[in-house]
């Protein structure tokens, strides 16, 4: 792990790959938008979480970092998921 | 023989990303006032999209996608030690952040220019739900902007850093954390995109 200590060293041709699969989720995205308001919201729900993902994992070189930094991603995403779930569970189930 | 500065990479680097854990919390409480807000006025919120500009939008997304791939090649090229691509890369994500707030510029000057602003008179008029839908249009990129002309700031400083030798091959860990804030403001635009521009 030592030699590691400077961070793991990404290659362009990764980086392009990143690039051009973000750009073509942005393109589905933006024709499912046009089908149909269900398609809209499907790809919305999936594809824009990938999107994410793309950038935190490879941009933000999440892919190659320590279990511990790994575990702390997961916890604050899965706080802010657990806020938003539990308010959509609130506006649901008023009366 | 002095000693050398303490450094320490991956304390660094776990302190950058404690601070972007607050930035999330930031735009997700703002996120979570969006979800609400959308089921209660479902109507308002589809046809208040509508007058957004979704080419801008889009536009904006292959800027900033584009922008984010330029940051992580600057980290690339000064690990590996060619400091003038990394100044090049650099200066073009500079570039880029610029061309994205020109662009905010003129999408919000638009929509100032047709009476849509908080209080404005096309609010006025309108149904409650599309207010609060340009309401939180206005707060939600308005401090995204704010976001970028921060990192657009962090970004030119970074190039006067590179340029006199402050970040290196051995050293680039401030690059680095630079790179993690814009990554992060991509990721935010990410969500805004569908939000407010694709939900028509």
């Amino acid at each position: 792990m030592m030699g590691q200590e400077q961070g793991h060293i990404i290659p362009y041709r990764t980086l392009l790959t990143v690039w051009a699969a973000l750009l073509a989720l942005t393109g589905l995205l933006v024709i499912a938008s046009r089908l149909s308001l269900g398609a809209a919201v499907w790809t919305m729900l999936t594809l824009t979480p990938v999107k994410a993902g793309l950038v935190f994992y490879f941009f933000m070189h999440l892919k190659y970092e320590r279990p511990l930094l790994k575990l702390m991603v997961f916890v604050a995403l899965s706080t802010l998921v657990t806020f938003i779930g539990m308010l959509f569970l609130d506006i649901s189930f008023r009366p | 023989m002095s000693a050398a500065p303490h450094k320490d990479y991956q304390g660094a680097k776990i302190g950058m990303w404690l601070f972007l854990f607050t930035e999330l919390m930031l735009f997700g409480g703002l996120f979570v006032l969006y979800a609400g807000s959308r089921a209660l006025h479902p109507e308002e919120f589809h046809n208040a999209s509508r007058e957004l500009n979704m080419f801008l939008g889009v536009a904006n997304t292959a800027i900033l996608l584009t922008s984010s791939l330029f940051a992580a090649a600057a980290v690339t090229a000064i690990q590996r030690g060619s400091k003038k691509l990394a100044l090049w890369l650099v200066g073009l994500t500079i570039a880029c952040g610029a061309a994205f707030l020109a662009n905010k510029a003129v999408e919000w000057s638009q929509k100032f220019h047709h009476g849509i602003y908080p209080n404005g008179p096309a609010l006025a008029h309108s149904p409650p739900g599309e207010a609060v839908f340009f309401g939180l249009y206005f707060i939600m990129t308005g401090l995204h902007g704010l976001h970028i002309l921060a990192g657009t700031i962090l970004f030119g400083v970074m190039f006067v850093l590179l340029a006199r030798g402050r970040i290196r091959a051995d050293d680039h860990v401030l690059l680095e954390n630079s790179g993690l804030y814009w990554h992060l403001v991509d990721v935010i635009w990410i969500f805004l995109l569908p939000l407010f521009y694709l939900a028509a």
